[in-house]
């Protein structure tokens, strides 16, 4: 069954072409629907934290740049989708996507990842190219190419009715709160426990932790894991709402670069809010863009200009933050 | 210790001699393999202008590559269709000419790595990267949703563009354009290198703080450097375009980026020939590896991780041991 | 105060709470050495960057040739004539050792979008660039590979980079560090014949260099200057003492 009725608003970058401005046509905008997008450009936010948080720490803590963050993302979904189809049980499923994309993580981390901590960006973008190549074409030799699906629980599927009558989908909305669970969470591991001042150590001065006597490939191997299995949570929870597919990780993995590039590398802060900026400005954007346009265009011309501009508006955004605070809006200079 | 210029001349030898014997051979997909590796090492040319000297790593030139490759649909879908480019406020057709279709590239993408490289040079080492391979994906975005152009479906071209003087349909008379202009832009851009111009943007790359202290702009003198690379890659798009006779989003998508960054570490970073070397091996990979298993791109991975992680250098640093850069 | 070269003029400079320059005022006179010195951390690099142009004060002037430099970049302040050397050597190490004077060469000709002509066949280019070789001595090594020389030599070619721009003040953080006894005492006798030609603001750890070259001699801690004067004068100031030389007494 393809993935319900939700799709209809689907969000994910990749689909191109606005298909929830296209639902609206014709339609007046009510604030309800407005509601409902940002809505729905928190719940894409989330998920991008959720990448991009992974993403950030790495780089933060290790100093490596990890395009193959995004086959973590897809390798999380496709263990997600697979138990589920054994088992039939969605939370083992999410379970096995963390394990998967964690154990996955772990292990580039021991074989290459670890070689590139002392090489160059080029070295570590083109080692984590070839990652892409391997994981992408292992996963198609494993699974085929027709996208797998991954079913949204019985429990959460349908709508729930928001104080002010609106209707919105119950697995959004649970996306949402796990993604702000997870950025608490963070937060609090950062800020509380002693892995996260390992953590903080590690940033700043990576001799000095390991005069601490903390034993610092353990770490990093840890710190690796735990960015790989968020970016393989959030692509079990996206995989619900859109197909599970190979090269499903890749378009998430270049907004969660415009997410980081908008909130400053390697401050968790600034994954959020870039995040859920990207999130609001690209949902809204390919909603409202084409019914602003259509107020003084013909409605197919409207339609086509509208969400092509709105292809486009997250990259502005990130024009814009460069030309006015190069090092993103929480980074340093 | 071979010098690196008798190397260069076997490359660019091997180059030609490949297709003039499969002529003799009547093996006419040989001759398009080596038309493909010409115009792709072309594209690894213009990249290792900003990342081996420059030591700019932009992960974005598929936006420079389809950019020309547009310029060549465009202009093409329009003399095919004898419809005009636009009338207002004056009338500009479409061509079916290649130097103009060029011209149109070129300039195209230098203006949109000006753009580019004005906003991303604002910024250095891995946010560089992500912001030159997020541009990059704008251009894809914008052309998957832009209808006018066939969108996602691409725009197929049905007659090959013509040289004037030349039989372009002829596969070996097309390869011995790209050759020819593949020679020409490696001659330039050897000249480049060694320039007041090519001096500074290498010692820029090696010590920035240097440059900076003795009088030079720094951030003009790689834009300089970014817009030539992006030219150059346009040029490669364009021609890449006419060897398929269709343009599609593809060539704006980030495995573009990614493979023509691929010549250039299979190649050798910074050596003039590196790409060439590089993007006939990837030829040459994707055709062999291709015929043994669907998944051949399983082992193009292993193979680049190989050569990044133990054998930097790529053919020509591997072959030729030797300083990148002498003077003398 | 008008026949200095290079003027600092109370300038100001802070990281969040730490104030890094706190109304700094200093200045530079033809044909002498004037050394900064100052226990670590009291803000010399900061200083330092303020005046190449690496980093924009908060308020205050900097003075250069005569005219307010304060917005200008660094390497428009390189080509106005204000040469540098670096603490941690700042040279193109895969370049040779001729290649690293030719790029400054090309730096102060302007001639740096030229495309097609080779750099290192230029005679103009060459001419200034062996001129500079020749002051420090390092023309034998001009084929070497800037990586293979030794620490001194990379000094000495630090030095001929800037000579290249025919500067009209130099700037120097720390030539001496890491040099033998020997090399130092060249250097000390090079800087010595180099200052009549353009004088050097010099920031430098070795107590004994300083005394022997410096004309003058400021004392900068915690981002103020507590103290400017002759060696003389600096080494008796009992302030002087106090923040800095009995620092070094007890270590």
């Amino acid at each position: 069954m393809p993935p319900s009725a939700n799709s209809e608003q689907m969000t994910i970058h990749r689909r191109g072409r606005g298909l929830a401005g296209e639902t609206i046509k014709g339609r007046a905008m009510s604030s309800i629907l407005i509601i409902e997008q940002i809505l729905n450009g928190l719940q894409f936010g989330v998920m991008l934290f959720l990448m991009a948080a992974g993403l950030t720490l790495i780089f933060g803590v290790m100093g490596l740049i990890n395009l193959a963050h995004g086959s973590l993302y897809m390798v999380g979904a496709f263990a997600a989708a697979a138990v589920a189809g054994w088992t039939g049980s969605f939370l083992l499923a999410l379970a096995a996507s963390l394990a998967a994309a964690a154990l996955f993580g772990a292990l580039i981390e021991l074989t290459v990842i670890r070689r590139l901590y002392a090489r160059d960006h080029l070295d570590q973008v083109l080692a984590t190219f070839a990652l892409i190549l391997i994981f992408s074409e292992a996963t198609r030799w494993v699974f085929g190419s027709f996208p797998l699906f991954l079913n949204i629980p019985e429990a959460l599927s349908g709508t729930l009715t928001l104080p002010g009558g609106i209707e919105y989908s119950r697995y959004r909305l649970t996306i949402i709160l796990i993604g702000l669970a997870v950025a608490v969470g963070l937060f609090l591991l950062i800020s509380k426990t002693r892995v996260g001042m390992r953590i903080r150590a590690g940033e700043n001065d990576r001799e000095m932790i390991g005069a601490l006597g903390v034993d610092i490939s353990i770490l990093y191997t840890l710190v690796f894991a735990l960015g790989a299995a968020l970016a393989g949570l959030s692509g079990a929870l996206v995989g619900a709402i859109q197909s599970v597919e190979v090269g499903m990780g890749e378009p998430v993995l270049i907004l969660a670069f415009v997410v980081i590039v908008i909130g400053g590398i390697g401050s968790i802060k600034g994954a959020l809010a870039g995040a859920i900026l990207v999130g609001l400005t690209d949902t809204l954007g390919r909603t409202m863009l084409p019914w602003a346009f259509a107020a003084f265009m013909e409605p197919s011309a409207a339609s086509s200009v509208g969400s092509s501009l709105a292809s486009m508006l997250i990259y502005i955004l990130m024009a814009g933050v460069l030309l006015f605070k190069p090092t993103g809006l929480f980074g340093s200079a | 210790m071979i010098r690196e210029r008798y190397i260069n001349f076997l490359i660019g030898a091997l180059l030609l001699i490949v297709p003039l014997v499969a002529l003799q051979m009547d093996e006419p997909f040989i001759i398009t393999l080596a038309t493909k590796a010409a115009i792709l090492a072309l594209a690894g040319v213009g990249l290792n202008l900003a990342l081996g000297q420059g030591g700019l790593v932009s992960f974005g030139h598929a936006a420079y590559f389809g950019i020309g490759g547009y310029a060549m649909g465009i202009l093409a879908s329009h003399a095919q269709d004898y419809a005009p480019l636009m009338e207002v406020p004056f009338v500009i057709e479409g061509t079916n000419l290649m130097p103009v279709i060029w011209l149109v590239a070129i300039v195209a993408s230098a203006l949109a790595a000006l753009l580019i490289g004005a906003l991303s040079l604002r910024t250095s080492g891995v946010y560089f990267i992500m912001v030159t391979l997020a541009f990059g994906q704008m251009f894809y975005y914008f052309a998957i949703s832009w209808p006018a152009y066939g969108g996602e479906d691409g725009l197929s071209i049905y007659v090959r563009n013509q040289f004037p003087g030349v039989n372009t349909l002829d596969p070996i008379q097309f390869f011995g354009i790209c050759f020819v202009v593949l020679m020409a832009v490696l001659f330039l851009v050897n000249r480049l290198n060694k320039s007041p111009f090519g001096l500074a943007l290498n010692g820029a790359h090696q010590n920035e703080e240097r440059a900076l202290t003795v009088g030079i702009n720094v951030y003009r003198l790689r834009l300089v450097a970014f817009v030539i690379s992006g030219a150059i890659t346009g040029l490669a798009g364009a021609l890449f375009a006419d060897l398929n006779r269709f343009v599609s989003p593809t060539m704006f998508s980030w495995h573009t980026s990614g493979e023509i960054m691929v010549f250039i570490i299979l190649g050798g970073v910074a050596r003039l020939f590196g790409p060439v070397a590089g993007a006939a091996v990837y030829i040459l990979l994707e055709h062999m590896l291709g015929g043994i298993s669907e998944y051949w791109q399983i082992y193009l991975g292993l193979i680049l991780l190989f050569v990044v992680l133990f054998a930097k250098g790529g053919i020509v640093g591997g072959l030729a041991r030797r300083e990148v850069r002498h003077d003398g | 105060m008008t026949d200095s070269i290079l003027r600092v003029d109370n300038i100001c400079k802070s990281f969040g709470a730490l104030k890094a320059s706190d109304g700094i005022s200093l200045d530079l006179k033809p044909g002498e050495i004037h050394a900064l010195i100052g226990p670590n951390g009291a803000g010399k690099s900061t200083l330092i960057k303020q005046i190449a142009g690496g980093l924009k004060p908060d308020s205050g002037k900097v003075y250069f040739d005569g005219r307010d430099v304060s917005q200008h970049s660094t390497a428009r302040r390189a080509r106005a004539g204000l040469g540098r050397t670096f603490q941690i050597s700042a040279l193109a190490m895969d370049f040779t050792v001729l290649e690293n004077v030719v790029l400054g060469a090309v730096g102060q000709s302007g001639s740096v979008f030229q495309f097609f002509r080779d750099a290192m066949k230029d005679t103009r280019l060459l001419e200034r660039a062996y001129k500079a070789l020749d002051r420090v001595e390092l023309r034998d090594l001009a084929h070497v590979r800037t990586s293979e020389l030794s620490h001194g030599r990379r000094r000495q070619l630090e030095v001929a980079v800037a000579l290249t721009l025919s500067p009209k003040a130099f700037l120097m953080d720390e030539p001496m560090a890491g040099m033998g006894a020997e090399g130092s005492q060249a250097l000390t006798g090079f800087l010595e014949a180099l200052k009549a030609e353009a004088p050097i603001l010099l920031v430098e750890h070795d107590m004994d260099a300083v005394f022997a070259l410096a004309d003058r001699i400021s004392v900068l801690v915690y981002g103020k200057i507590i103290a400017t004067g002759t060696v003389d004068e600096i080494r008796t100031n009992p302030e002087v003492k106090l923040a800095y030389l009995g620092e070094e007494d007890a270590a």
